[in-house]
């Protein structure tokens, strides 16, 4: 505890710099992996190709896509921006297929009685899928949000900051404090941030949890 | 008027012939129930209706427009549509479920919301019932619900898809005796769905049997159908043979009492 | 792209073969490890998973710890244990073990759990023991998603053995911190490369193997 009161200022500037690497490569990661899996809901054919990419990439290890992707994209190693693209890729090879499903969970007599109700194809998609496939994508990014913030650790391996930062540091001058405050205050943000998206999750989906009470006849 | 299937048949790209050479006429105000087995096109015919299932031979009219040539989505806003159990939004509360049409074609919400509860309340349900979501609902509410979303744009069409083949018999009576006292009041065009041929028989002005691979077997009211089954298929399908259609009358103290072919008393004659 | 073509050079390179720090033996150690680290923790999940399949007991526990193990950032269990145990094997090794742990266990308790209810109740009612029951109609039928946990774990194993380098001369992740700290992106890139190759086939292999697991339903024809 002496330790992190030495060192505050230190320890939440490179929190900070650690949600500001995980929270975008969080938010793309959706984004993409929605519309990857969209794709793949609807031309399943393609979707075969597309989902199996996707977890070939997962199976490549995230420090050497770290160290692949400056060369593939002429960015620094250093910057924060390969890190973010790195986790990116990787949130995303292990989302796209959870989406995949989340579409394929959304009830077909719903759909059609939507479609047949005259939904346009547009307002099908957001008024009617999107919605319903809420709570099967919330696990899904539940499960990236988490394995996310963890991974960006390894960033401070190349020398991209964040709190992976107290891990080397605390290794290379033997302060096992650091490392535990880094190891902590890592997991910390991925409660957080896990508690923040079962919050909102509660919030976009009133219709479920409610379903048990009052029913009459 | 009305609707008018124009020799339509559907064959599907693996080669499956749903329906061929199938004709018929719906006037204006009437019902019309197509039953069958699954497999009998029925669904396919109705479905042509509001292009959820193209023909690709033959054309639909309403009102003498081929629906062809109308906008898809345009086109089903606006026709009623009651689909079979489990098809109101499970995201949208009761009241939302029954605006969807008007809300989609520019009412503003709250007006939509406000003519809403006064539809669950014409088909027979607590407007109260309106904030709830449809999974706190049971079956027959549901169905209800759903007649309600189908009548809420005022259509002069509506599609019903075996609306009321997942709940227990007495409800479905209950369903059925609700939708004919509508219809008594609102005089729709409807194109119903079913397998059961009680159903039909009950809700039907005019009856089509279907057969597999859209064949018709027999059209007519219930009463030719059941004065007169065309065939063996048909026969069997109405069951003419089953106990309960054979029904005989016995004398008991004077009075007549109708009796089924395994002697159970179902009423009494009168006149 | 000419650093591809020079990692690729570097790789094919005679000279970085053969001897202690060669390729060919860095691939080897890799590999040692990775089975190694699975192996001992499969050894201790599996007959829990198992059980707790079976009886239906602790199911939240390995819930919670599949979930908590994953927040848990590797490299920060990897330098504490470096700190505590030195610059051996025995750190990294541990560390491995600790994260297999988990997917090991999530996967044979999920494999238990995917297979038929009907199926087994009626084994139970035709007189099986509940060994009988387990061996003979429980882990067959998942099969597939027991292998699929060894499958996860075993991936989560390579990927980590690479960062077992930073505190123990260990695998093919060397070659990334030996480029690292000269500069030499080549090699830091020709290490990137193996590892993800090695990765890649090592995966392929483990789901060839998931899809041979899969139960197989024979359809009686009626």
């Amino acid at each position: 505890m002496t330790w992190v009161q030495a060192n505050r200022d230190y320890v939440l500037d490179m929190l900070l710099q650690h949600v500001r690497l995980s929270v975008p490569a969080i938010l793309i990661s959706v984004l993409v992996a929605v519309l990857l899996g969209r794709i793949a809901w609807r031309w399943p054919r393609a979707g075969t190709v597309v989902l199996g990419t996707a977890s070939l990439l997962y199976s490549v290890p995230a420090l050497p896509l770290l160290i692949v992707i400056p060369v593939l994209l002429g960015i620094p190693l250093r910057s924060g921006l390969t890190l973010v693209v790195a986790l990116a890729v990787y949130g995303t090879a292990l989302l796209a297929g959870t989406a995949a499903d989340a579409f394929r969970s959304v009830d077909e007599r719903v759909r059609e009685a939507a479609e047949a109700m005259g939904y346009s194809r547009a307002g099908l998609f957001w008024r009617v899928d999107l919605p319903l496939a809420v709570p099967v994508l919330l696990s899904g990014v539940r499960v990236i949000t988490v394995s996310t913030v963890s991974l960006v650790t390894i960033g401070a391996l190349v020398g991209i900051p964040s709190l992976g930062n107290l891990l080397t540091d605390g290794f290379q001058r033997d302060i096992r404090a650091e490392i535990v405050t880094g190891v902590v205050a890592t997991m910390l943000l991925a409660v957080a941030l896990d508690g923040l998206l079962v919050a909102t999750g509660r919030l976009v989906t009133p219709w479920r949890g409610n379903v048990a009470t009052g029913v009459t006849t | 008027m009305g609707i008018e299937f124009r020799d339509v048949g559907k064959t599907y790209p693996d080669g499956t012939v749903a329906v061929t050479g199938f004709s018929c006429t719906v006037p204006s105000h009437r019902t019309l129930a197509l039953v069958g087995t699954s497999g009998s096109g029925k669904t396919t015919l109705m479905r042509m209706v509001n292009r959820m299932v193209e023909p690709t031979t033959g054309s639909v009219l309403i009102d003498d427009r081929d629906v062809l040539g109308l906008d898809k989505v345009e086109l089903r806003r606006s026709i009623g549509y009651v689909p079979q159990a489990g098809g109101l939004l499970p995201h949208r509360r009761v009241v939302d479920n029954v605006a969807t049409v008007p809300v989609l074609t520019g009412t503003p919400k709250r007006a939509a919301r406000e003519a809403a509860r006064g539809l669950l309340e014409l088909v027979g349900l607590d407007p109260a019932l309106g904030s709830r979501y449809p999974a706190q609902l049971s079956g027959g509410q549901q169905q209800r619900v759903a007649v309600a979303r189908a009548l809420a744009a005022d259509p002069n069409v509506l599609l019903m898809d075996e609306p009321f083949g997942a709940v227990d018999p007495i409800v479905r009576r209950g369903l059925q005796d609700q939708l004919l006292q509508l219809q008594a009041e609102l005089g729709k065009t409807i194109v119903l769905v079913t397998h059961d041929i009680d159903e039909a028989f009950r809700l039907g002005d005019e009856v089509v049997v279907l057969k597999t691979g859209g064949i018709v077997a027999q059209t007519g009211t219930p009463q030719q159908i059941m004065a007169d089954p065309a065939d063996d298929f048909v026969r069997d399908f109405i069951g003419s043979d089953r106990a309960e259609r054979s029904l005989r009358t016995v004398a008991v103290d004077g009075r007549s009492l109708v009796v089924d072919g395994d002697g159970r008393p179902v009423g009494v004659l009168e006149g | 792209m000419t650093l591809f073509g020079d990692a690729l050079a570097w790789i094919t390179d005679g000279a970085h073969w053969g001897g202690a720090g060669g390729i060919d033996h860095r691939i080897l150690q890799h590999l040692l490890v990775t089975f190694a680290a699975v192996a001992l923790a499969a050894l201790l999940a599996l007959p829990l998973g198992l059980l707790i399949g079976h009886t239906g007991r602790g199911r939240l526990v390995v819930v919670a710890l599949a979930g908590a193990v994953r927040a848990v950032p590797t490299l920060g269990l990897l330098t504490l244990l470096g700190l505590a145990l030195g610059i051996g094997i025995e750190a990294p090794l541990l560390a491995l073990v600790a994260l297999a742990f988990p997917s090991l266990l999530a996967g044979a308790y999920a494999g238990i759990e995917a297979a038929d209810r009907g199926a087994v109740d009626a084994a139970r009612a035709l007189g099986m023991s509940e060994w009988q029951l387990l061996t003979r109609v429980e882990v067959p039928l998942g099969a597939d998603v027991i292998v699929g946990g060894i499958r996860a774990a075993t991936l989560q194993v390579v990927a980590t053995a690479t960062l077992a380098a930073y505190i123990s001369d260990t695998g093919l992740g060397r070659y990334l911190f030996a480029g690292l700290k000269s500069r030499d992106y080549v090699q830091m890139l020709a290490g990137a490369l193996l590892v993800a190759a090695l990765a890649l086939l090592l995966d392929l292999t483990m789901a060839a193997l998931q899809r041979a697991s899969r139960p197989t339903t024979r359809k009686v024809p009626a």
